[in-house]
C-alpha cells in the first residue's frame, strides 16, 4: 500500500478523504455549505458596492442630499453581508476542524485499541516510541487534507459554472484554456510521485526520532551514570538530521509545486490571449468573448489553488494512513474461548494448575526455553520453582498468566485449557507478580485496584499483607497519594510490595510470584509469606532463591536448562541433587570456603 | 525545582527572541529570503495587471479601438517573463524558508534533547516520558509549519497595511480616520485574543503530551495490563486523554476562527462607515463619486493584509505554544551544573582507587522529609565497603549522592579529596560508576549494551571481561552470543540477566570508584557468590561501595557501614560489628542468618528491618 505509484497516491488520497466524509457526513456538509456561503458572499460584496453606487453615491452627490433610510440600508447591507460571510467562515473552518479532530480521535482510539489487543510478541518488535508516533503523528498526517478540503469543494461550483460560461462564450478558446487542467493534473502527478518517497521517509524518521527519544529518556539514569550524554545526543542528532533533510526535500518539492499551481492558470490566460488575438483578427470570435474566457480562467485559478492545498497534503496523508493501517491490520492477538472456570465453593479457594508437555521458544529463536514441562499443583498447595539465572523460570510464569501460549502442550486451570477460557476469565482467577514491578502514574488506590471495585478496607488488607501499609500510611494523602510515572518516588522494594498488594486484593485462586520480593528485606519478605499462607487459600507458585521462601513450599521444582530436573521437598532435593544443593546453599558454601581459607 | 519548565510564562516576543537566539539558522540569509518574498508578492500583483492591460487596451475592450495584436503579444510576453521571475522568486523564498526553518529546528531539537539529559535525575523522573518525547518531536513540528508559512507573510502583511494606510491618506484623511476608528477595537482586542489563544494552544500542546503519556504507559506496562485483564480500564484512560486533547484542539480552533471572523465583520462595518461618511463628505463637496468608489477598493487593500496578519498571529500562537515548551526545557536549570573545563579532574591515589568523604551531608527529596541527617563518613582509597540497613534507611540515597545523581542539601561529598560539585562531568563519569538494581538496557544487541560502558571494547575484550566476572558460561550459553537482541528495555532477558549485563557494562567502564546498589539482587545465589568473589578480585586497586540486603557481601567487605533512619549508626569490619549484641548490625545479621539457613515458613521475631 505504501509503495503505490503516484497515481496510486492521488487515488488513495481521495479514497482516504472519502473515508473521512463517510465517517462524518453531517459536519462535512456544514463545512461545505459554509464554504459555498463564503464564496457566494465574496461575489455579493461587488454587487453591494454596485447597488450602493447606483442608489446612494450617485443620487446623493447629484442631488446634494440623501435620505437616512438609504444610508441605513447601505450600512445594513454591508454589515449584513459581512456577518453572513463570517458565519460562512466559521461554519467552514470550525466544521472542517471538528471533522479533522473527530477523525483523529477516532483513529487514535482505533490504533490504541490494537495496541492493547496485540500480543506481547508484537510489542517486543515495535518500540514504544514508534507506536507513539503512529498514534500521534501518523494519525494527524492521515487527516491533514481535511482542513483545506471544504474550501476546495466549496469553490468547485465556482469552477463548474466558470467552465460552462467559458464553453458558452467560445468553444475553441475555452478548450485552449481548459488545457490548464491536464497541465495541473500532470504537475500534481509528478509532485505526488516525487514527494511520496520522501514523505514516507519523513514519517518513518519521525517515528524513529520518537523511538530514540523515548528509549533515551527511559534510560536516563544509565545515560547519566555512564556519562553517555554526548553519544545519546549524537544518536538522536543523527535521526534529527536525517529528518531535517527529508523535510527539506519535501519543502523543495512544495516550493516548486505551489508556484506551479498558481502559475499554470496565468499561463493558460496568456495562451488564450495569444490564440484569441489571432481568432479576433480572423473574425472568428469577438474581443468581448475573449475577455470573458480570460476573466473566467482567472476565476478558475482560485479553485485550482485550493485543490492544490488539498493535493499537497496527500503524500503525507497516504503514508500516514498506510502506517496506521499496518497497525490496524496487525494480527496475532490471542484467541479466546468461551469457557468459564468452575465456580469454587469459596471465592478464593485455590485452583488446580496443570502443565502438560509444555514447550516454548521465543519467536525467531531456535532454542526452546522450556521443554516438555509437566507439572501439577493441587488446590491450595505451594510450589517453589528454583533454578539458575536464565533457566526458564520467568518464561514459565508468563505462560501461567497467558502472556504467551505454549508452542506445544497445554496449560490447564481447574482442568480447562487457558486458551479455551473466555476473555477476562483468567485474570479473575490468576495473578502474577513479576520480577520488575510496574507502577502506573496513578494513586496508590488506583495502582492496587486497577479499577476493580473493592472497598478501601480490602485495599488496606492487601497493603498490610504485602507489608507496605506503613509506607502508604506515611504518604501525604494515603491511598490517594499519586505515585508518579513508574512509581519514581518509591524504592525498588516498595514498588515490589505494592505490586504484590495489587495481586492480593484480587483474591486470586492462583498466585504466581516471580522472584517478586527480591528487593525486599529478607525479614519483611518472610513476614509477607507467612501472612500469605495464614490468610489465603490460594494455590501459590513462587520463583525464589531464598531458602526461607523455598521452605514454605510443599514441593520444589528444580528447573535447569528449560526442563524439570527434579521435584520433591526441599530437604529431599538437597539430599538427592548435587546441583540443586549447590544452587541453594551457595551462601553457606561460600562462607565455609572462606573459613577453610582462613584456617588454611 | 523538580519539574521541567513549560515556558508558559514566556511572552510572544520573548519566545520569538529566545527562539531565534537558540536557532541562529532561522535568521541566516533572511534578507535575501525577504527580497525573494517581495519579488514574489510584487509579481502576484504585476502579472494580473499586465493581463488586465492586455485585455483592456490590446483587445480594445475599454477603448473600443479594435485589436492591437503587437501590443497584446508584447504584454503577453511581458506577463510571461513576469510570471517566470515571480515563480522563481517564490520557489527561492519557499526553499530558503524550509532550509532555514528545518535547520534551525533540528538544532533546537538536539539542544533540547541534550539538555533533558543534563537535568537532575529527580526532574527527569518526575516528568512523564511521553510528554518529554512530545516536546522534542511534535512540539517542534508545530513550530516548523509556522516558520515556513507564517513568519514572512506576517512581515509582508504589516508592510502592506502601512502602504495601504498611506495611499488611503493620500485620497482622504477623513475616511482613513474612519477606517482606523473602525479597526481600533480590533487592534486593541488583539492582545486579549492572543492571550486567550496562547493559553488555549498551550493547553492543546500540554494535552498532546498527556495523551502520549497515557498511550505509552500501558504499552510499556503491556504485561501488567494483560495479566490483570485491565485493558478496558486502560482504554478508558487513553480514550479520556484522546477526548481531552480533541476538546482542547476544537476549542482553540473555534476561538481562533471566531477571532478571525471578527476581522471580517469589522471590515464590513468599515465598508459601511466609509460609504455613509463618504456620501456625507461627498454631499459636503469634499469627495467625488469616483473617489468614494476608489476608496472602497483601497479599504480592501488595507483589509486583506489585516485579515492575513490576524490569521498568522493566530497560527503563531499555536506554534509558539510548542516553541515555548521546547524553550522551556532549555530554561530549566540543570541543577547539577557541570563546571566544564574549569572543573577538576579526579586523580587516583597512589594506592589505587579514590577515597570518599561524606562531610555532614543532609538530604531531603523535594517536598519530603529529610532522608539523610548529618552523615559523616570517610572511606579510604581502595577500600571494599558494604552499606547495609533496612528499607528506607537512606542507603540508595547515599549511592546517588556518591555518584552525583543528586547534590546534597547541606554538607559536601568529596571523592579523591575533591567536592563532587567541582569535578568535571566527563572525568566524574569516567571514574565513578553506579550499577543500579534495575539497569536499563537499550533495544539493541548484547554487544552494543555492554559496550555502553566502554565504546572501544571489542568482542575479545568483552568475552574476557565476562570470564573475569565469572559470566563466561552464561555468555557462552546464549545461542546468539553477543549478537543476542535484548529487546525493548532489555525485556527479552530475565531480570537477573539484565543485572549481569549492567555489571559487565560497569566492569568494562573500569571505574576507580564502583558503586553497586543491589546490583545482583535478581541473580541466583550460586552465580551471585561467584560474581561476589570475582568482584573481590577485580575491585583490588579501586574503591567499591556495595549496597546489599544479602549480608554475605558485608561479611566479605573490609568495612561495613550500617544505616538506620538516615544516619550512620555503626561502622567497622563485620567481625567487630557482629560481636556487639546491642548494635543494629547484630540484629540484621541474626535475621539474615535465620533467613539463609532456615528453610521454613515460620516468621522470625520482628527485628530492626520490620520498619
Amino acid at each position: 500500500m505504501s509503495t503505490a505509484p503516484a497515481r496510486g497516491t492521488t487515488v488513495a488520497g481521495f479514497r482516504i478523504l472519502g473515508e473521512g466524509i463517510r465517517a462524518e457526513p453531517r459536519v462535512f456538509a456544514v463545512s461545505v455549505v459554509g464554504a459555498v456561503l463564503f464564496g457566494g458572499l465574496t461575489v455579493a460584496d461587488a454587487w453591494a458596492l454596485g447597488w450602493a453606487t447606483e442608489h446612494g453615491i450617485t443620487p446623493a452627490l447629484r442631488d446634494g442630499e440623501i435620505g437616512t433610510g438609504v444610508l441605513v440600508a447601505i450600512a445594513a447591507l454591508f454589515v449584513g453581508i459581512a456577518l453572513l460571510r463570517a458565519l460562512g467562515v466559521i461554519a467552514r473552518r470550525v466544521g472542517a476542524g471538528v471533522m479533522q479532530y473527530r477523525l483523529q480521535a477516532q483513529g487514535r482510539r482505533a490504533v490504541t485499541r490494537r495496541y492493547l489487543a496485540l500480543p506481547m510478541s508484537w510489542h517486543q518488535r515495535h518500540p514504544t516510541g514508534q507506536l507513539l508516533s503512529t498514534a500521534n503523528s501518523d494519525v494527524e498526517a492521515t487527516w491533514g487534507p481535511i482542513a483545506p478540503m471544504p474550501m476546495a469543494l466549496g469553490t468547485l461550483a465556482m469552477m463548474v459554472i466558470a467552465v460552462g460560461q467559458m464553453l458558452a462564450a467560445d468553444v475553441v478558446l475555452a478548450l485552449v484554456g481548459l488545457l490548464v487542467f491536464p497541465a495541473v493534473i500532470t504537475a500534481n502527478l509528478a509532485f505526488q510521485r516525487r514527494s511520496q518517497g520522501w514523505a514516507m521517509r519523513a514519517q518513518q524518521l519521525r517515528a524513529e526520532l520518537s523511538e530514540v527519544a523515548h528509549e533515551s529518556f527511559e534510560g536516563a539514569q544509565v545515560v547519566k551514570t555512564l556519562g553517555r550524554e554526548p553519544e545519546e545526543t549524537a544518536r538522536f542528532g543523527a535521526v534529527a538530521h536525517e529528518l531535517r533533510e527529508a523535510n527539506i526535500r519535501l519543502g523543495l518539492l512544495r516550493a516548486v509545486f505551489d508556484p506551479l499551481m498558481s502559475g499554470l492558470p496565468t499561463l493558460g490566460v496568456l495562451l488564450v490571449l495569444l490564440v484569441g488575438v489571432g481568432r479576433v483578427e480572423a473574425g472568428a470570435t469577438s474581443p468581448a468573448d475573449l475577455v470573458t474566457v480570460c476573466y473566467l480562467l482567472t476565476v478558475v485559478a482560485f479553485p485550482i489553488r485550493s485543490l492544490g492545498w488539498v493535493l499537497g497534503e496527500f503524500p503525507r496523508s497516504v503514508v500516514g494512513h498506510g502506517r496506521v493501517a499496518e497497525v490496524l491490520a496487525a494480527t496475532g492477538e490471542m484467541a479466546f474461548g468461551t469457557r468459564r472456570l468452575p465456580t469454587p465453593v469459596r471465592g478464593d479457594a485455590g485452583a488446580t494448575l496443570e502443565l502438560r508437555g509444555v514447550d516454548y521458544a521465543y519467536p525467531g529463536a531456535d532454542t526452546r526455553v522450556l521443554r516438555g514441562i509437566d507439572l501439577t499443583v493441587a488446590p491450595g498447595r505451594t510450589v517453589a520453582v528454583v533454578g539458575a539465572t536464565a533457566s526458564g523460570k520467568s518464561t514459565l510464569t508468563t505462560l501461567l498468566s497467558r502472556l504467551v501460549d505454549p508452542d506445544a502442550g497445554q496449560v490447564l486451570l481447574d482442568g480447562v485449557d487457558l486458551r479455551d477460557l473466555a476473555p477476562g476469565e483468567l485474570a479473575r482467577a490468576v495473578a502474577v507478580v513479576p520480577q520488575t514491578a510496574f507502577i502506573f502514574d496513578d494513586t496508590v488506590r488506583g495502582n492496587v485496584t486497577l479499577g476493580l471495585d473493592v472497598a478501601d478496607d480490602d485495599v488496606w488488607w492487601a497493603l498490610r499483607t504485602a507489608q507496605v501499609d506503613d509506607v502508604v500510611a506515611a504518604l501525604d494523602g494515603g491511598l490517594d497519594a499519586r505515585l508518579g510515572e513508574r512509581g519514581a518516588s518509591l524504592s525498588g522494594g516498595q514498588r515490589q510490595r505494592l505490586a504484590l498488594a495489587r495481586a492480593l486484593v484480587r483474591r486470586p485462586r492462583l498466585l504466581v510470584l516471580d522472584d517478586a520480593t527480591s528487593a525486599v528485606d529478607p525479614e519483611v519478605e518472610a513476614r509477607i509469606l507467612a501472612g500469605l499462607r495464614a490468610q489465603v487459600d490460594t494455590t501459590l507458585v513462587v520463583v525464589a532463591y531464598r531458602k526461607a521462601t523455598i521452605g514454605l513450599a510443599d514441593e520444589v521444582v528444580h528447573l535447569a536448562d528449560g526442563v524439570v530436573r527434579e521435584r520433591g521437598t526441599h530437604a529431599d532435593l538437597v539430599r538427592r541433587s548435587e546441583s540443586y544443593a549447590r544452587l541453594v546453599n551457595a551462601y553457606e558454601d561460600a562462607r565455609d570456603d572462606a573459613r577453610e581459607e582462613v584456617r588454611a | 525545582m523538580s519539574t521541567v519548565d513549560t515556558g508558559a510564562d514566556l511572552g510572544g516576543w520573548q519566545t520569538l527572541r529566545r527562539g531565534l537566539v537558540l536557532s541562529p539558522e532561522l535568521t541566516d540569509g533572511i534578507r535575501v529570503t525577504a527580497l525573494c518574498a517581495v519579488v514574489a508578492s510584487l509579481g502576484q500583483v504585476l502579472t494580473p495587471i499586465a493581463i488586465q492591460q492586455t485585455l483592456d487596451r490590446g483587445l480594445g475592450a475599454e477603448t473600443g479601438a479594435g485589436v492591437d495584436v503587437s501590443f497584446t503579444v508584447l504584454m503577453a510576453v511581458a506577463a510571461f517573463v513576469g510570471l517566470l521571475i515571480t515563480s522563481a522568486a517564490s520557489y527561492l523564498m519557499t526553499a530558503r524558508l524550509f532550509r532555514a526553518a528545518e535547520r534551525g529546528l533540528a538544532t533546537l531539537r538536539i539542544k533540547a534533547f541534550r539538555h533533558l539529559h543534563e537535568l537532575p535525575l529527580l526532574t527527569q523522573q518526575t516528568e512523564r516520558r511521553g510528554a518529554l518525547v512530545s516536546r522534542v518531536t511534535s512540539d517542534v513540528d508545530q513550530v516548523s509549519q509556522f516558520l515556513v508559512f507564517g513568519g514572512l507573510v506576517f512581515v509582508v502583511s504589516i508592510g502592506q497595511m502601512l502602504v495601504g494606510t498611506l495611499v488611503m491618506l493620500w485620497y482622504s484623511w477623513e475616511l482613513t480616520i474612519v477606517v482606523w476608528v473602525c479597526f481600533a477595537p480590533l487592534f486593541w482586542s488583539i492582545r486579549f485574543f492572543q492571550r486567550r489563544l496562547s493559553r488555549s494552544y498551550g493547553r492543546v500542546r500540554a494535552r498532546v503530551g498527556q495523551m502520549l503519556s497515557a498511550i505509552s504507559e500501558p504499552v510499556v506496562g503491556a504485561s501488567v495490563v494483560r495479566s490483570y485483564g485491565v485493558q478496558e480500564r486502560t482504554q478508558e484512560r487513553i480514550d479520556a486523554s484522546i477526548a481531552s486533547h480533541q476538546q482542547a484542539a476544537t476549542k482553540a480552533l473555534t476561538f481562533s476562527v471566531v477571532s478571525f471572523s471578527i476581522g471580517g465583520v469589522t471590515a464590513g462595518v468599515a465598508n459601511a462607515a466609509v460609504l455613509v461618511i463618504g456620501i456625507l463628505l461627498g454631499i459636503a463637496g469634499r469627495l467625488s463619486a469616483g473617489e468614494i468608489v476608489a476608496f472602497m477598493f483601497l479599504v480592501t487593500l488595507f483589509v486583506s493584509p489585516v485579515q492575513i496578519a490576524t490569521q498568522v498571529l493566530n497560527d503563531a500562537q499555536n506554534a509558539f505554544a510548542g516553541w515555548r515548551r521546547v524553550i522551556g526545557i532549555l530554561s530549566t536549570p540543570a541543577d547539577l551544573v557541570d563546571p566544564g573545563d574549569d572543573g577538576v579532574a579526579l586523580g587516583v591515589s597512589a594506592t589505587g582507587g579514590l577515597d570518599v568523604e561524606f562531610d555532614a551531608v543532609g538530604f531531603a527529596y523535594p517536598g519530603g522529609p529529610p532522608v539523610l541527617h548529618d552523615v559523616a563518613l570517610r572511606l579510604p582509597a581502595g577500600a571494599r565497603v558494604a552499606v547495609v540497613g533496612g528499607t528506607g534507611s537512606g542507603k540508595s540515597t547515599l549511592a546517588k549522592l556518591l555518584t552525583r545523581l543528586m547534590d546534597p542539601d547541606t554538607g559536601a561529598v568529596r571523592v579523591g579529596g575533591v567536592d563532587l560539585r567541582t569535578v568535571r562531568e566527563s572525568s566524574l563519569r569516567r571514574s565513578v560508576v553506579l550499577v543500579p538494581q534495575e539497569g536499563f538496557l537499550f533495544d539493541d544487541t548484547l554487544r552494543a549494551n555492554v559496550r555502553y560502558g566502554d565504546l572501544g571494547a571489542d568482542d575479545a575484550r568483552i568475552t574476557t571481561a565476562a570470564e573475569e566476572l565469572g559470566l563466561g558460561d552464561w555468555l557462552a550459553g546464549l545461542p546468539a552470543g553477543l549478537d543476542t537482541r535484548v529487546g525493548q528495555r532489555g525485556e527479552s532477558l530475565s531480570a537477573g540477566e539484565r543485572q549481569l549485563v549492567a555489571l559487565l557494562r560497569a566492569h568494562l567502564a573500569d571505574p576507580d570508584l564502583l558503586v553497586l546498589d543491589e546490583a545482583t539482587s535478581a541473580v541466583d545465589p550460586r552465580l551471585e557468590v561467584r560474581i561476589a568473589a570475582a568482584l573481590e578480585r577485580l575491585t583490588a586497586g579501586r574503591t567499591s561501595v556495595t549496597i546489599a540486603h544479602r549480608l554475605s557481601t558485608a561479611e566479605a567487605a573490609d568495612e561495613v557501614v550500617v544505616m538506620d533512619a538516615g544516619r550512620v549508626v555503626q561502622r567497622g569490619p563485620h567481625a567487630a560489628l557482629v560481636t556487639d549484641p546491642d548494635g543494629v548490625y547484630a540484629a540484621l545479621y541474626a535475621s539474615w542468618v535465620a533467613q539463609r539457613d532456615r528453610p521454613s515458613g515460620e516468621s522470625p521475631a520482628p527485628g530492626i528491618l520490620a520498619r
